[in-house]
């Protein structure tokens, strides 16, 4: 695996420990109500679980396992992809501050539509037939 | 593919049925606030269910002697989350219309259940996310 999926993978697994925490707090509150502004959490609940966790996690797989180019760098632009990890990290990160600075989700929305543009040009050549 | 990954996937497959019927419920009208089962089965239930056993057969070996990291911690990721997703499809349409304090606490077991099967996951799948 290459060390860019390490990064991507790991990350969402992170991602995934902080979402679940967010939905087990939020879970148990519905059950048994102990502290009401734990609400709050319920928008980073979905934007870690959704794109720190299901799409960072896609998107390590994909770079590790779609098609390697025979010449060159195999794995195409790398560095973009690179950006496209710390931009979707710290979009997620910023959106984590919404509650406190409504203006963080927004910077944050930004910061992953870029991410995610990043990762698609640096991805876009290799999905091709095999032997190219 | 290992036996668990199949009952992980197999698994999945039962909840993404279930789900979609709720679905339909939902559709006609029948809430009783079947919605948050209804996403948390297909959002844990089946994609996280499925990505789980997908990660457990296909990620890189941890070792010669235990390719897969702990099996045992694997069948206990398999069974916090399942566990803690029934009760919660079970108990928390009853929270929503008859509130009672077996539904409420059941809803408490539940939240801790299904983190500590993420949490379980991680521990066992986090060595195994390494460059090559």
């Amino acid at each position: 695996m290459p060390r860019l999926s390490v990064w991507l993978v790991r990350a969402s697994f992170i991602h995934l420990m902080l979402g679940l925490l967010c939905g087990a707090l939020i879970l148990a509150e519905k059950g048994v109500p102990f502290y009401a502004p734990v609400w709050h959490l319920f928008p980073l609940h979905m934007e870690f679980l959704l794109i720190g966790w299901l799409i960072q996690l896609a998107m390590g797989v994909a770079f590790w396992i779609v098609p390697r180019f025979s010449r060159g760098a195999s794995r195409g632009p790398e560095t973009l992809v690179w950006l496209s990890w710390a931009l979707l990290n710290a979009g997620i990160l910023s959106a984590a501050f919404q509650f406190w600075f409504p203006v963080m989700l927004v910077v944050g929305r930004i910061l992953e539509v870029v991410a995610c543009i990043l990762f698609i040009v640096g991805s876009w050549r290799r999905i091709k037939p095999h032997g190219i | 593919m290992p036996l668990l990954t199949r009952v992980f996937i197999k698994t999945g497959m039962l909840c993404l049925a279930l789900a979609l019927t709720l679905g339909v419920l939902l559709a006609l009208g029948i809430t009783n606030g079947l919605f948050p089962a209804y996403i948390h089965l297909l959002v844990f239930g089946w994609l996280t269910q499925l990505i789980f056993g997908v990660i457990y057969w296909m990620f890189p070996k941890y070792s010669t002697e235990k390719p897969r990291g702990s099996e045992a911690l694997g069948w206990w990721t398999y069974a916090l989350l399942n566990i803690g997703l029934f009760m919660r499809a079970v108990a928390e349409p009853i929270q929503a219309t008859r509130p009672n304090s077996f539904s409420a606490w059941a809803l408490v077991v539940s939240a801790v259940l299904q983190f500590l099967s993420g949490a379980l996951f991680t521990v066992n799948s986090w060595q195994r996310v390494r460059e090559k």
